[in-house]
């Protein structure tokens, strides 16, 4: 599926939510099943800065697409993160930088986008586009 | 009389609505809410006396210098402070510790000792970090117990001949201690160390009589204290702020000026350099009116029973854990629930309109000590009710069974 479609998947899903604690309830349980990354990803150099929580993240490239793993200490936080990597994981870097983020908008969730907010989703984003053009430049 | 319901029709904001739900501001610690009193002075400065101070002849200038004086003698009466000119007016309590680090730096040789306590905001440790890289003097800590108290036994035997400066927080940011200043400040001058006091989180709760402590500085941020933001002061005994030599330079901080050779004002003004918060100024003198009015008293005594039933009705919920048991402490309450994160906690407590603060609440050093990446800070003021104490315990609990 390209990231296109599950942005409309993911939009589908939030839409049969009535209210705001429904929308979170989803996400939390989103966060409780997300596969966590290997212990041995888990170290300083992989923290994304500027979160009040701590995320990791780990890509690497399987058969030209890449794959992300990630795991936070806030379960809201690793939710937000289940659904990015649902988004961008196993795709193709050229289509994860060519990605839009607005869905996040649409899905109700809106606030968390902002770069003032200390949940780290926008330096959350820019990490996995950020993994994607360094390894679009090794794929070119 | 203290009549709650009363008090808080002078908070306009307390009216609105977050999320669809009837705001519970319960972040007092970083920031007060201003009542109308001070509002009205605010905009009846730039209405009525807009203009700069200290220069003009004419009557603007004169009533705006007027009213920004009578605000610095507000500011000294309320904390009987001896003279009105040592009373500095700054941008806040951040600013008036770098002043006095940096005054310090021609001060300390290689080797003084600098005493700081455990359990600092960070603004209350960097700027002395900085001053020791340029002098190369040495910071010793004060360690804290798991109560969130300073060990006294072992500040005492940091203190030695070496010690130049002591600085410490009057009330803990982060946990609410209640820190017992007077037996520092004692002890400081007993082996001649100057003693800096940061009263930014006391002064909402108490009013410090700074000449009866003997500080040598003390420091606040009016927006604290229902003041705006952008402007606070520094007190410095008149000895020490003359023995301190100018922070910035600029206008109004002079006596004469040539290209040879600049003179510096006489005090407060050495110290205010450029135009300053004019209007936050006369505002905070207004805060501090409308504290008095309260009285600190009335406040002490409704603070604490609000911080006694939001604790035990807190404590109710399981696996609640308050940081900052000390026996004296205002009315900030610091908690985590057993696995789950402080932010998410924060985050459904906002969809309820609850404003908490989350995070290391810049005392990283305290975190650490308790091994924790932060806390949920509950942090009331005399406006706040039990009925808001009843809705945060409601939502932590609701938070908690989305949580876990």
């Amino acid at each position: 599926m390209n990231i296109e479609t599950i942005q409309e998947d993911i939009i589908d899903e939030f839409s049969m939510f009535d209210d705001w604690m429904q929308r979170y309830e989803y996400m939390i349980d989103l966060g409780k099943a997300l596969p966590l990354i290997e212990d041995q990803y888990k170290t300083d150099d992989n923290i994304i800065k500027g979160c009040q929580s701590k995320v990791w993240v780990h890509a690497e490239l399987d058969d030209n697409k890449l794959v992300f793993t990630a795991d936070s200490d806030a379960i809201i936080t690793k939710g937000i993160i289940a659904i990015l990597i649902r988004t961008f994981s196993n795709q193709k870097p050229q289509d994860i930088i060519d990605a839009n983020t607005n869905f996040i908008d649409e899905i109700g969730l809106k606030e968390h986008l902002s770069p003032t907010r200390a949940n780290g989703l926008v330096s959350m984003i820019k990490q996995l586009k950020l993994y994607a053009v360094a390894y679009q430049t090794q794929l070119n | 009389m203290f009549d709650v319901t009363k008090i808080r029709a002078d908070f306009p904001i307390l009216n609105r609505e977050v999320n669809g739900k009837p705001l519970v501001y319960l972040d007092n610690a970083a920031t007060s809410q201003t009542p109308t009193q001070v509002i009205d002075v605010i905009v009846d400065y730039y209405q009525r006396l807009n203009a700069n101070i200290h220069r003009g002849v004419h009557t603007l200038s004169q009533e705006a210098t007027d009213a920004y004086e009578g605000a610095r003698i507000k500011i000294q009466k309320h904390f009987n402070i001896a003279k009105s000119h040592e009373v500095i007016m700054t941008s806040g309590t951040t600013h008036s510790i770098n002043l006095v680090a940096n005054g310090f730096s021609t001060l300390l040789r290689q080797g003084d000792e600098l005493v700081v306590s455990a359990m600092e905001h960070h603004s209350n440790i960097v700027p002395w970090q900085m001053l020791c890289e340029r002098t190369g003097a040495i910071l010793k800590v004060i360690p804290m117990n798991e109560n969130g108290e300073l060990v006294m036994d072992d500040f005492h035997s940091l203190l030695s001949e070496k010690t130049k400066l002591v600085f410490c927080n009057h009330v803990s940011n982060a946990l609410g201690t209640v820190n017992p200043i007077e037996e520092i400040i004692n002890a400081s001058h007993k082996v001649g160390a100057a003693v800096l006091i940061d009263g930014a989180q006391a002064a909402p709760h108490i009013k410090a009589d700074l000449q009866a402590l003997d500080i040598d500085f003390y420091t606040i941020s009016a927006h604290k204290v229902c003041g705006p933001t952008g402007v606070g002061m520094l007190y410095g005994k008149e000895e020490w702020l003359k023995k301190l030599p100018p922070y910035q330079g600029g206008g109004e901080m002079i006596a004469e000026v040539t290209f040879e050779k600049t003179t510096y004002a006489d005090l407060p003004h050495k110290f205010e350099a450029g135009t300053p918060n004019i209007c936050g100024g006369i505002a905070f003198g207004a805060a501090v009116d409308y504290m008095n009015s309260i009285g600190f008293d009335e406040i002490a005594e409704y603070e604490q029973e609000l911080l006694d039933y939001a604790t035990a009705e807190l404590l109710k919920i399981e696996g609640l854990k308050i940081y900052g048991t000390a026996e004296q402490k205002t009315s900030v309450i610091s908690f985590n629930i057993e696995h789950i994160h402080p932010y998410d906690i924060g985050t459904i407590l906002d969809k309820l309109g609850i404003a908490v603060r989350t995070g290391h609440h810049c005392a990283q050093p305290i975190m650490d000590f308790y091994k924790i990446p932060g806390t949920v800070r509950a942090s009331f003021s005399f406006y706040n009710t039990k009925k808001e104490v009843d809705v945060l315990v409601e939502g932590v609990k609701r938070a908690r069974n989305m949580l876990l």
